[in-house]
């Protein structure tokens, strides 16, 4: 599979139909790299004419701003703003809940208007037009619990895509106590993911990673790459890592279409 | 009309008079802070106040706290309706001015009774629940002092009133039944008529009094009541209507981005570009309560300290120092403060040395916060203390240079490779050709 940029796709005096903004996680951290090829095979596969910015990209600036550097978020969001509106771009999918809010909801003010959706919103489109299927596959009976990232449900309203991705895996979801509107934040919001947590008796992850695995899952399953990590992180704490696999949406799908 | 009814309507418009002028001091503090436009979609502002705050809708999220504070809510609402008979008495020296109403004026009294006997219970439960069972978010430190000695002063009071109002039936109820001076047979006790044998072997004079002290102590009490909501968090039950109004309707993940900022940034990409007028100081976040926005002051004085945010709080819950009820709680004791301060120097503000970030709330409590939503979701009457926490990093960031040291790593990273880590921005597109 041949990942093509927007400059690409101009130089050939064509243009993508959607924007994959893979994000800095997406781009840098080793076990979102997963994710985003995941999202693009997804992408592939449904024959959705998508590009990347590739080297263009920069950070949405979102943990600048929710860190109270307004400035810096600021430079960010217009000089990524110029990017996208230089090539005209008007459709734009995001496997990170805070680049999705950032782009969705802040750039607007600042001039730039796109059409923002999450990965599990197109991927949830994608399954229903029948673009891409998933008939049972490897995950069929196991047992899942989603954990809702705060920026794609509290922040955003959505709660519904990710789950009914995850109901055409024929699997058993399971839900923890908290979720939804209540769902307990997985520690990384506000730049937490940039720093050392405040003094405290416990962490955040450990307290959201107990309460998934209290219900004994197959896969926590997620939507954002900083969910990953600390999920990640707490099931290692918890010494769960070979029962217990985090799992994001995307490589579900992609895994359980044979992607 | 006699000289009862001229001093008591002398005492219900001094009750109304000083509850008014506490009401313009609150309305001049909430004005101190700076302008926000939320008079869009007044039609939208309607349903969700009518869902939100009339409706009480966020409050079902917790069952038997909704249930108990319903039989409060609607106890309060609809007595009111009797209050309106007994001032209208009070003024004119009328008795039971309504009853003209007949057999639905039975109904209204023995609605009245009914909900009189639901607060009662509500309010027993309610202490109990703050005072006996261990309930977490009414234990928590910030409510050590006045703010718990506050709540259950309101239970007292309440209880108080509902027994007047309970008594004054069963005593008019025993003097009409011995046909006795102005006392007519008019409404219906199911519930004072429980107390009727209590009562019942006192003479017509004793009852006479009975009947007028426990008026008196009722409707004196309400206006007593009244003009203790502005100093305390009782206030709720007046603010939750404006204040739901008011609500932010954006996405919750919509921070505001600021206008002074966006200029600045203009200016440097573009020296050729119009700024956009700004009025006042410019300043790069919140230091003190006049730096926050109007709706943030009102958020301040509607919360009812009941602690939804704080036990949803991702950094409580794992415990640390943050606690979004002691954020708004602080913000209304800075901003009573500085009231204070201008009435005392004849309405300016006197320099005390003081403000609201670091005297009053932590550098420790603000680098708490994952901005997660869970407060603001969880308020009942939609308060945003994540805009409060936001905007006071604001000011620790960009006029104090003095946020952790780690996320100072980090938007240097962010500065130099457009990325929070230590990345080159060469090796975006690694991940497209790595195996």
């Amino acid at each position: 599979m041949k990942i093509k940029t927007v400059a690409e796709y101009i130089a050939e005096g064509d243009s993508p139909e959607i924007l994959f903004w893979v994000g800095c996680a997406g781009s840098f951290d080793d076990r979102a790299k997963k994710v985003t090829k995941a999202v693009a095979k997804i992408l592939d596969a449904a024959q959705v004419k998508f590009a990347v910015l590739g080297t263009e990209e920069s950070c949405t600036g979102d943990p600048a701003k929710r860190a109270g550097n307004e400035f810096l978020f600021q430079m960010q969001a217009m000089q990524n703003i110029a990017v996208l509106n230089g090539y005209e771009i008007k459709k734009i999918v995001t496997a990170c809940p805070h680049c999705f809010n950032t782009l969705k909801n802040e750039y607007p003010d600042l001039g730039g208007n796109y059409d923002v959706v999450h990965h599990s919103q197109l991927i949830e489109q994608l399954l229903n037009d029948g673009k891409i299927k998933v008939e049972g596959g490897e995950f069929k009976g196991k047992k899942i619990t989603f954990h809702d990232p705060c920026y794609l449900g509290r922040a955003n309203g959505e709660y519904e895509a990710p789950r009914s991705v995850l109901a055409k895996l024929d699997a058993e979801l399971v839900e923890m106590k908290r979720c939804k509107a209540k769902g307990l934040c997985c520690g990384a919001g506000g730049a937490q993911m940039f720093k050392e947590a405040e003094k405290g008796d416990k962490e955040v992850n450990v307290e959201r990673s107990e309460e998934a695995l209290a219900l004994q899952p197959n896969i926590i399953a997620v939507g954002c790459p900083f969910c990953s990590t600390m999920m990640t992180d707490g099931v290692k704490h918890a010494e769960k890592e070979g029962t217990v696999s985090v799992l994001d949406i995307a490589e579900l799908i992609a895994q359980a279409a044979d992607l | 009309m006699g000289i009862e009814n001229v001093l008591f309507t002398i005492i219900l418009a001094a009750g109304a008079g000083l509850f008014t002028w506490n009401v313009r001091k609150i309305i001049r503090n909430i004005q101190l802070g700076k302008k926000l436009d939320r008079t869009d979609q007044p039609a939208e502002r309607w349903k969700i106040m009518a869902k939100v705050a009339l409706g009480q809708s966020k409050m079902l999220v917790r069952p038997i706290p909704a249930i108990l504070h319903l039989f409060v809510y609607v106890g309060f609402v609809i007595i009111n309706i009797e209050v309106l008979e007994i001032l209208l008495d009070g003024i004119f020296g009328t008795h039971r001015l309504f009853s003209f109403l007949g057999s639905f004026y039975d109904f209204l009294i023995a609605s009245f009774e009914v909900l009189a006997l639901l607060v009662l219970i509500g309010v027993v439960a309610f202490f109990i629940r703050r005072n006996v069972i261990y309930i977490k978010r009414f234990r928590q430190g910030e409510l050590n002092g006045w703010p718990r000695s506050d709540a259950n002063i309101i239970l007292g009071i309440e209880v108080l009133l509902m027994s007047a109002f309970l008594i004054m039936n069963a005593s008019d109820a025993i003097l009409a039944s011995r046909n006795f001076g102005h006392y007519i047979t008019a409404g219906s006790f199911p519930v004072s008529g429980f107390l009727v044998p209590l009562f019942d072997s006192l003479s017509n004079n004793s009852l006479v009094l009975l009947e007028r002290f426990t008026w008196w102590f009722h409707i004196l009490g309400i206006l007593a009541f009244l003009n203790y909501l502005p100093y305390s968090k009782h206030f709720h039950i007046i603010l939750a209507f404006p204040n739901v109004y008011y609500s932010n309707l954006e996405a919750k993940g919509h921070f505001t981005n600021m206008d002074a900022v966006t200029n600045e940034v203009k200016l440097m990409l573009d020296p050729s570009a119009t700024p956009v007028e700004i009025e006042g100081p410019i300043k790069f976040g919140a230091k003190d309560v006049q730096d926050l926005t109007w709706k943030n002051l009102l958020d301040a004085y509607t919360c009812t300290e009941c602690g939804r945010c704080t036990s949803e709080c991702p950094a409580n819950q794992t415990g640390k120092l943050l606690s979004p009820r002691a954020i708004m709680m602080k913000t209304r004791d800075r901003l009573e403060e500085v009231g204070k301060n201008i009435d005392k120097n004849k309405g300016t503000f006197v320099d005390d040395g003081k403000s609201l970030l670091h005297d009053y709330i932590t550098p420790e409590e603000l680098w708490a916060c994952t901005t997660c939503n869970a407060c603001v979701e969880a308020c009942p009457v939609n308060i945003d203390p994540l805009n409060i926490i936001v905007d006071l990093r604001r000011q620790l960031v960009m006029e104090e240079s003095a946020p952790p040291a780690s996320l100072s790593t980090m938007f240097n990273n962010m500065e130099n490779n457009g990325a929070p880590w230590q990345f080159s921005p060469a090796d975006r597109l690694n991940w497209a050709t790595e195996s």
